[in-house]
């Protein structure tokens, strides 16, 4: 019964044609019917039903993401036929199925071994591309000497295919290289272009990830680059070379030659000009004739109506812009015209450039350039546009700006630009300049109040961080205000309901600094003979408020009073209790306020009052290092890792892009401070000092007074850092700006302190540590291997291995090499005598060189 | 965003230089994929979706390569397909354009210009095509006319096994062994 079962199913089964056109009809049910099918199919005893069968699996698989993993094991079964169709099949359902944790995979190596010595090249050829594909630690190191074997084989096709194989051999078991580099390395010297292009190939690959271990092995690698005739063989030892070069700069003047002469060609292949150039940027910047002919011929790219050259010819220009942004400035018309071009791609790969271009002459300039095409840009290039330029004008603190006054008119229209998602950043450095900068402050007020009180804003979300750093600006620095009722109104007009409740509260408090300053102006003004000295300051000019008359006063408080009340009922409970705090104050002094014209008492409750508030928000708040907090040592026994260490995943992105606030708990207890801390950390700029250390500070201030803004009331987070560090020298240098007088020159400070460069370092060290280990071994490897080729360091390295190398085979390969390179000797200095300029360079190098090279 | 997934896709060191071959169709149909790394099912889904949905969006006048996850994708359009293949940030974009130029002349030389109906019922062999061009993501053969030879006589092979073998008394002989 079973067994005519299956006859029926062998005579019936579905060809994978009948399954494309079944797939054509009418996708969803066929899928899953056709599937139904294999799975009873592949498990026939018959390998023609099974193999069909897998092929369809395979396609359904390849183009419409079925699962095949489950079929590991008969595809195995139909690899071990005896037929070629059949193991083709196999085989192209293994390299397309198996991964490194598929169970049945060791079941192969068997399999393998026999194809591998099939006598059928086309077998081998199969087995070969399995294993490229496939290939684990396993696998290679138990067919590497079938691999060693077919390096050698004298059909091309099987040749090529077992060079190609050794990559990932190599890669997943270093000691192969003790057999099979030997012969790798003999083929750089073959006739067949083929075989040529797959050992270059693997070689530019090897390179790539340790350039050091293939110096030796540069005379081979430059007689390719001379003598070839192959664009893609061109091109691999190109790269090949820059690598190198990058190592060993004697190199990079023995290749510029070459290179010239390629990229001087009538009718060289675009495809190898542009890696002749992206060579030169990359690695040969520092030979004049190669970098003048390389930009020279990147400009013949920009001027190009191939989209894809102007494209590459940004990008290369991007590579030598660094080093020397002449060749960038040369091209500038053609990078600004570049801005405007139909490809997303091409317009980022123009921005780059502009803003690699940007210097304190001429940020002015680019920035409104820049501006204008953000204006015309789709959102996405927008924001791209305006990241840019906040990115490159607040690089090591502000470094190209020398008028803040601009900068932050700059900054104001952005948040106007009508696509503008860049919230943050623009909050970021609003409140960043404030506090380091203090002569920003007159107009960082003037713009905030620009932004409070155009109510249209604060529909837009992406705007709301904008004005909340504005709403912060506009209560700390009040004083610089010329309306303080304007600015309260602002920010208790109706429309703040918008907000979320985050802001508002900042809002709120905001509000609550500007009643304080102006009750203390009112009372002040007040005290000693009145009026005239009002009149007096407001007509001078030194001070930008205008005096408060009673009843300017109280319309203040009423209207504040107003738009408060209705807050005190609100959910969000820290909306709600700063409403209240104001409310509460309100009701300590509103009644003296009418009173206070007769009464000449400077003694009241609410003098007192006023003034206590005044106090507490006097503290001029200051830029923080963002990493202060890491200067605080661990007090003992505190376990700070144990049960917070997954907060850090969820906190670092919050953190990060601010500086961090230092915010310790010997301040929480301070009942009076604590509001100024909220307030502080909701600005998340700054900290307030530890009233306790006020004296420990002041002797601080008199040692390091270098260290300190001019400004009286300064930055604790130095003092405790100093105290750390206690020499003056480890102390990073000022992070803030201490511009004395923004129109005149600008004092800018040192570059960025080395403590910060380290945080940015952290990130990318965690990549290139994770797989290293087969890496070392294989490098170490292949330094033994091409031991008698390389002296000096490369054998002083290597004698430290010394227990790997000593191995009969190695001693016998490298002293074949010393003949060989001898016979290498002779060839190309015949070359070089041809060639002056050649010789004359040979002649003049120390020792080392023709070592390397001849 | 999206590039903190681009670890969790690709392995941490690279060994060759093709990540991946697609050949997409105009109206988004996969028509041949081929991984040189280890990507499981469902990533394979996500990147041909990522990627299909960037290309075809694409105008005809832009240049053909896209900035993808740190990686680039060179791609170019033939009459209704799209073949689209996956480097590194400092290969060669052009070199890369010109292996796909050559895959397509030698698939028009074997099918007689080709057309997306040949690759939609011979997959297979735009595989085994593929396969002697790139081995583990590296260019293995750059003579058209070889890849001709290797193919044809490996199609031999496999239909003088047929003959042999597609008999109906043979299927019963052996269903009935």
């Amino acid at each position: 019964m079973a067994s005519s079962n299956s006859l029926m199913d062998s005579l019936f089964q579905r060809s994978l044609e009948d399954l494309i056109k079944g797939l054509r009809l009418g996708e969803s049910t066929f899928i899953s019917k056709s599937l139904e099918e294999i799975r009873r199919e592949i498990k026939l005893t018959d390998l023609s039903t099974k193999s069909v069968a897998l092929q369809k699996l395979s396609y359904l698989a390849a183009l419409h993401g079925v699962d095949m993993t489950w079929a590991a094991f008969h595809a195995v079964e139909v690899v071990s036929s005896s037929r070629f169709a059949h193991k083709r099949i196999g085989y192209h359902a293994i390299a397309q199925s198996f991964s490194d944790q598929t169970p049945v995979l060791l079941l192969i190596t068997n399999q393998l071994r026999k194809d591998l010595n099939s006598s059928n090249e086309y077998e081998v050829s199969l087995a070969l591309e399995c294993l490229a594909r496939i290939g684990t630690d396993d696998l290679a190191r138990d067919l590497t000497s079938e691999v060693f074997t077919l390096l050698g084989s004298s059909k091309a096709l099987v040749r090529k295919k077992a060079i190609g194989v050794v990559l990932r051999v190599f890669d997943k078991y270093p000691d192969a290289v003790k057999v099979c580099f030997k012969r790798l390395v003999e083929n750089l010297e073959s006739s067949d272009p083929q075989l040529l292009s797959a050992v270059v190939g693997v070689f530019c690959e090897l390179t790539a990830k340790d350039p050091r271990s293939y110096l030796p092995l540069a005379p081979e690698f430059y007689k390719i680059l001379v003598d070839s005739r192959n664009n893609w063989v061109l091109i691999k030892v190109l790269k090949i070379f820059a690598k190198l070069a990058s190592i060993e700069p004697r190199l990079a003047k023995k290749v510029a030659d070459p290179v010239c002469e390629h990229m001087r060609k009538q009718n060289v292949g675009k495809s190898l000009l542009f890696e002749c150039i992206r060579t030169v940027f990359s690695s040969l910047s520092d030979q004049e004739v190669p970098l003048k002919l390389a930009v020279v011929k990147i400009r013949e790219f920009l001027m190009d109506d191939d989209p894809n050259l102007k494209y590459l010819g940004l990008h290369a220009l991007s590579i030598v812009a660094p080093k020397h942004l002449w060749a960038v400035l040369e091209n500038k018309e053609a990078v600004v015209k570049a801005m405007s071009d139909e490809d997303p791609n091409v317009k980022r790969e123009a921005l780059h450039l502009l803003m690699a271009m940007v210097n304190e002459d001429n940020v002015t300039e680019i920035s409104r350039i820049l501006m204008n095409y953000a204006l015309k840009s789709d959102p996405l290039f927008c924001n791209e546009i305006i990241g840019s330029i906040l990115v490159a004008c607040s690089r090591d603190s502000y470094e190209i700006i020398v008028d803040f006054d601009w900068y932050l008119s700059l900054l104001s229209e952005m948040a106007r630009v009508p696509n503008c998602q860049r919230g943050k950043e623009i909050e970021h450095q609003l409140i960043d300049i404030g506090t380091r900068v203090k002569d920003a402050r007159l107009e960082l007020v003037r713009v905030s109040r620009a932004l409070l009180i155009d109510p249209a804003l604060l529909g837009n979300q992406y705007l709301h961080p904008i004005l909340s750093a504005a709403a912060w600006a506009s209560g700390e620095y009040v004083e610089f205000s010329k309306a303080p009722y304007e600015i309260a109104e602002a920010l208790l007009q109706p429309r703040t309901c918008l907000l979320p409740h985050s802001i508002r509260a900042i809002y709120i408090h905001s509000a609550f600094k500007v009643l304080v300053f102006s009750l203390g102006v009112y009372f002040s003004a007040q005290e000693p003979t009145s009026s005239s000295l009002v009149q007096e300051s407001t007509s001078s000019g030194s001070s930008a408020v205008n005096g408060f008359t009673c009843d300017s006063i109280s319309s203040l408080v009423s209207m504040i009073e107003l738009g408060l009340c209705s807050l005190s009922g609100t959910i969000d409970v820290e909306v709600q209790e700063r409403a209240k705090n104001i409310l509460g104050f309100i009701g300590i002094i509103k009644h003296e306020i009418a009173e206070k014209a007769t009464s000449q008492d400077s003694e009241t409750e609410v003098h007192r009052a006023i003034a206590f508030m005044e106090d507490v928000f006097s503290e001029e708040l200051g830029p923080v290092s963002s990493t202060a907090q890491e200067k605080v040592p661990l007090p003992e026994g505190l376990e700070l890792n144990e049960n917070l260490e997954g907060l850090q995943e969820i906190c670092r992105e919050v953190l990060e892009p601010m500086a961090e606030s230092d915010y310790s708990s010997d301040k929480v207890s301070f009942s009076v401070a604590k509001l100024r801390i909220r307030d502080q950390e909701e600005a998340s700029s700054s900290s307030s000092p530890p009233l306790e250390s006020s004296s420990l500070l002041a002797e601080h201030r008199k040692r390091h007074g270098l260290y300190y803004l001019s400004s009286q009331k300064s930055d604790d987070h130095k003092d405790r850092d100093g105290n750390d560090n206690n020499t003056s020298n480890e102390y990073p240098p000022a992070n803030e700006i201490s511009v004395d007088s923004f129109k005149s020159k600008k004092k800018l400070s040192k570059p960025r302190p080395v403590v910060v460069k380290l945080d940015e370092g952290d990130e990318p060290k965690t990549k290139p540590d994770a797989s290293s280990s087969n890496d070392e071994r294989l490098s170490r490897a292949i330094q033994t291997a091409l031991m008698g080729k390389g002296k000096g360091k490369e054998k002083e390295r290597v004698k430290e291995n010394h227990e790997i190398n000593l191995d009969t085979e190695n001693i016998e390969q490298s002293s074949r090499r010393e003949k060989k390179k001898k016979k290498n000797g002779e060839r190309s200095s015949k070359r070089s005598s041809r060639r002056q300029k050649d010789k004359e360079a040979s002649v003049t190098k120390p020792v080392e060189v023709p070592d390397l090279l001849l | 965003g999206t590039d903190d997934h681009s670890s969790d896709l690709f392995w941490e060191s690279r060994i060759n230089m093709i990540h991946f071959v697609l050949l997409v169709s105009r109206q988004g149909k996969v028509r041949l994929t081929k991984w040189y790394s280890p990507y499981t099912q469902k990533e394979r889904s996500k990147v041909i979706r990522e990627l299909s949905g960037v290309i075809l969006n694409r105008g005809p006048k832009l240049c053909n390569f896209i900035e993808w996850r740190g990686y680039k994708v060179v791609y170019k359009r033939y009459a209704s397909l799209y073949f689209c293949m996956c480097i590194d940030e400092a290969d060669n974009e052009l070199e890369v354009l010109e292996i796909i130029h050559h895959y397509v002349e030698i698939l028009d030389r074997y099918f007689g210009s080709v057309c997306e109906l040949d690759l939609i019922f011979n997959f297979h062999k735009a595989y085994y095509i593929l396969d002697e061009l790139l081995i583990a993501g590296e260019l293995q053969e750059s003579s058209k006319k070889t890849v001709a030879r290797i193919i044809s006589a490996q199609d031999q092979l496999v239909e003088a096994a047929k003959e042999e073998a597609s008999s109906i008394s043979n299927i019963i002989a052996q269903a009935t062994k």
